[in-house]
C-alpha cells in the first residue's frame, strides 16, 4: 500500500475557478457513452432526413398541388431532420444535470465545487458549445444534400439567397438553444422524467392547447411560445404571425436565460 | 479541524439533528458512532456544505468549507460509494474531479494506485461491486491530499482484508497530522480504528470521550467465581463497596473486586476456586445500552445503570 501524501500538490494552486470547472464538465460530456451517442444521433437525424425528405418530394413534385409549390421551401424541407433532432439534443440537456441526480454524482460535484453555480454555468458553456459544433456543420451538410436532390427539379435555392444563411445557421442555433433550456430545465428540477415532459410540454403541447382558443386570443399569443419564438429564426421568408427571425430567437433564448436563473437560485437555496 | 456548534438540521417537524457541539481534533482518528438514522450522515453533508443547517454552524478548518477557495485541499470525502455516475469509468470520474481545481493527472494514477483499482480504472463504474465502490469513494476523498478526510461508513460492503486496509490506512492519515474523522453504526469498528468518539442518538450528542474512557466506563468490572465454599467466600471479600450476586447456577458474581484480588483473598483463607472469570460488557452493548437510553420512549426497559 502506498501512502496517501502527495508533496507534488503541497505547493499546488488548487483554487476552483471557471476555466477549470469547464474542463472537468468537457471531461464529464466526453466520458458518457450515452451524450456521445445522442449527440450522434442528433447529427443523424439531421443528415439522414436531409435525404429523405427531399428525395421523396422530388418523386412527388409532379402530382403537387397548387397549394403545395406556392408555400414550398427548398430551405425548410431539407432541415427537416432538426425537428427529430431536437428530441435528442433536449433530452441529453436534461439528462446532463439529471443523470448527476439520479446516480449521487452530483455530491461529488458539489463537493468539489461548494459554490455550485460555475458547474451550472460550465455545463452550459460546453454543452452549447460542442452542440453548436457538431449541428452548424451537420445543417450546412443537410442543406447542401437537400439542395442537389432538389437540383433535379431546379427547384433548390442556395446560400447567396437572402435570408438562407440565417436560416440555416438558425437551426443550429434553434438546437443548441433547446438544449440549454433542457439543462436548466434540469437543474431546476432534478428529475429526469419531469424535466423532460416539461421541456417538450413546452415545445409541442402548449401550442395545441393555445390552437384550441379563439384565433383572436391564439394569434396574439402563439408567436411567444417557445416553440414558435425559436422557429421563426429556421425560416427563410418570414411568417406574418410570427416574430421578425432575431427578435424570435431573443424570446426563445429568454426562455432558457429564465430556466437556468431558476435552477441557479434554486441550486444556491436547496439542499443538494 | 471540525468545529460544530448548536448544529441543527429540521425536515419539518423532525429534527435530524439536535443542537449538536462538538470539535474534531487533527492527528487522531475520530469515530462517529450513532445507531442508523441518528443523524450521522446529515452532520457529514452539513459539514461539506451539501446541507444547509437550520441553526447553528459547522466550520473546518476555521471557515465554512463553501468560502475556501482549494476545497479539495481542505476536505477529501467519502460520503456514499455510489455518488458517482454508473456510466463513467473511475478513471473518468475521478479526472473530472480532479480537473476542477487542477489537479494532475498524475495524482489521478496515484490515488487509483494507492486503493488498489489499477486493473479496472478504465472500466464502467456501474459494473464495480460495493467494495470496489468504496475504494473508488476512498480514491476520491484522497484526491486533493486534503488535511481534513471525512468518510461515512467507508467499512462497508469490504472483506476482512479491506477492512484492515481502511483501519491501517485511517490511522497513517491521522499519524500525518490530518484531522480524520469517520463515522460508523459498528462500536467494534471504531474500538479498533478510532482514538476518539463522538456518539449520537436521534440527532443527540450522547458521549464526546476518548475510546479508553468509554471502554473503561463500558466495562461492569463484574468476576464470576465457582466455588466449594461460597459462605466461607463471601465472608472474606465482604466490604463497603463490593455487591454479591447469585447468579442460581452454582456461581458467585462479584462486583467491585478485581480477578487478582479474588484470587489473593481467597489463596490466603484457604479457599478453593473452581473457576474465576473477568465477564466484561461488550462494547456493542455498552454502545447499545447508550444509545437506547436517548430512544426516548423505552429508556427504562434496557438501563441497567452500568454507564451512568
Amino acid at each position: 500500500m502506498s501512502t496517501a501524501a502527495a508533496p507534488v500538490l503541497a505547493r499546488a494552486d488548487l483554487r476552483v475557478t471557471q476555466a477549470r470547472v469547464m474542463r472537468s464538465e468537457w471531461t464529464k460530456v466526453r466520458s458518457l457513452r450515452s451524450t456521445v451517442f445522442s449527440l450522434l444521433a442528433a447529427v443523424a437525424f439531421v443528415i439522414g432526413l436531409s435525404l429523405l425528405v427531399p428525395t421523396v418530394t422530388v418523386a412527388h413534385w409532379s402530382s403537387r398541388t397548387a397549394a403545395e409549390a406556392a408555400t414550398f421551401d427548398p430551405t425548410t424541407r431539407s432541415l427537416a431532420g432538426v425537428f427529430l433532432a431536437q428530441l435528442a439534443i433536449g433530452v441529453l440537456g436534461v439528462l446532463l444535470i439529471t443523470g448527476e441526480y439520479a446516480t449521487g454524482m452530483v455530491r461529488a460535484t458539489f463537493a468539489a465545487v461548494p459554490t455550485r453555480l460555475p458547474v451550472l454555468w460550465g455545463k452550459a458553456a460546453v454543452f452549447a458549445g460542442v452542440t453548436l459544433a457538431l449541428t452548424v456543420p451537420a445543417v450546412l451538410a443537410a442543406f447542401l444534400i437537400g439542395q442537389s436532390i432538389f437540383s433535379s427539379k431546379s427547384i433548390q435555392t442556395d446560400l447567396g439567397q437572402p435570408g438562407v444563411v440565417r436560416a440555416v445557421l438558425g437551426a443550429a442555433l434553434y438546437l443548441t438553444a433547446v438544449g440549454v433550456l433542457g439543462l436548466g430545465l434540469g437543474a431546476l428540477l432534478r428529475n429526469t422524467a419531469a424535466a423532460i415532459s416539461t421541456l417538450f410540454g413546452l415545445l409541442f403541447v402548449l401550442p395545441i392547447i393555445v390552437h384550441f382558443l379563439p384565433t383572436s386570443f391564439s394569434d396574439a399569443v402563439d408567436k411567444y411560445l417557445p416553440s414558435s419564438a425559436g422557429q421563426a429564426i429556421t425560416h427563410v421568408t418570414a411568417d406574418p404571425l410570427s416574430l421578425s427571425p432575431w427578435t424570435g430567437f431573443a424570446v426563445f433564448c429568454l426562455y432558457a436565460v429564465a430556466a437556468l436563473a431558476a435552477a441557479a437560485v434554486s441550486l444556491r437555496r436547496r439542499d443538494a | 479541524m471540525i468545529e460544530a456548534r448548536g448544529l441543527t438540521k429540521e425536515y419539518g417537524d423532525k429534527r435530524a439533528v439536535d443542537d449538536l457541539s462538538f470539535t474534531v481534533q487533527p492527528g487522531i482518528v475520530t469515530g462517529f458512532l450513532g445507531p442508523n438514522g441518528a443523524g450521522k450522515s446529515t452532520t457529514m453533508r452539513m459539514i461539506l456544505g451539501l446541507d444547509r443547517p437550520s441553526h447553528g454552524s459547522v466550520t473546518v478548518n476555521g471557515k465554512a468549507y463553501r468560502e475556501h477557495q482549494a476545497p479539495l485541499q481542505e476536505v477529501g470525502a467519502l460520503l456514499e460509494a455510489r455518488a458517482i455516475h454508473t456510466g463513467r469509468s473511475a478513471y473518468n470520474h475521478l479526472l473530472a474531479l480532479a480537473q476542477t481545481c487542477g489537479i494532475p493527472r498524475s495524482r489521478v494514477d496515484e490515488v487509483i494506485e494507492a486503493v488498489g483499482l489499477q486493473g479496472v480504472a478504465r472500466k464502467r463504474a456501474g459494473g464495480f461491486s460495493l467494495g470496489m465502490g468504496q475504494r473508488l469513494g476512498i480514491a476520491t476523498a484522497l484526491l486533493g491530499d486534503p488535511k481534513t478526510v471525512i468518510l461515512d461508513e467507508p467499512v462497508n460492503g469490504l472483506d476482512p482484508e479491506g477492512i484492515r486496509w481502511i483501519r491501517d490506512l485511517l490511522r497513517s492519515l491521522a499519524a500525518e497530522g490530518r484531522t480524520v474523522f469517520v463515522s460508523s453504526h459498528l462500536m467494534s469498528e471504531m474500538a479498533l480504528t478510532a482514538e476518539h468518539l463522538i456518539v449520537i442518538g436521534r440527532g443527540r450528542l450522547i458521549a464526546d470521550t476518548s475510546v479508553a474512557d468509554f471502554i473503561a466506563g463500558a466495562s461492569q468490572n463484574v468476576v464470576k467465581v465457582r466455588t466449594l465454599d461460597p459462605e466461607g467466600l463471601r465472608a472474606v471479600l465482604r466490604g463497603p463497596d463490593v455487591i454479591f450476586t447469585d447468579d442460581g447456577q452454582g456461581a458467585l458474581q462479584v462486583e467491585g473486586l478485581t480477578t487478582d484480588q479474588i484470587g489473593i483473598a481467597a489463596g490466603s483463607a484457604g479457599i478453593t476456586l473452581l473457576e474465576l472469570t473477568a465477564q466484561q460488557a461488550s462494547l456493542e452493548e455498552a454502545f447499545m445500552g447508550m444509545t437506547n437510553d436517548a430512544v426516548e420512549y423505552h429508556a427504562d426497559a434496557h438501563h441497567t445503570g452500568a454507564l451512568s
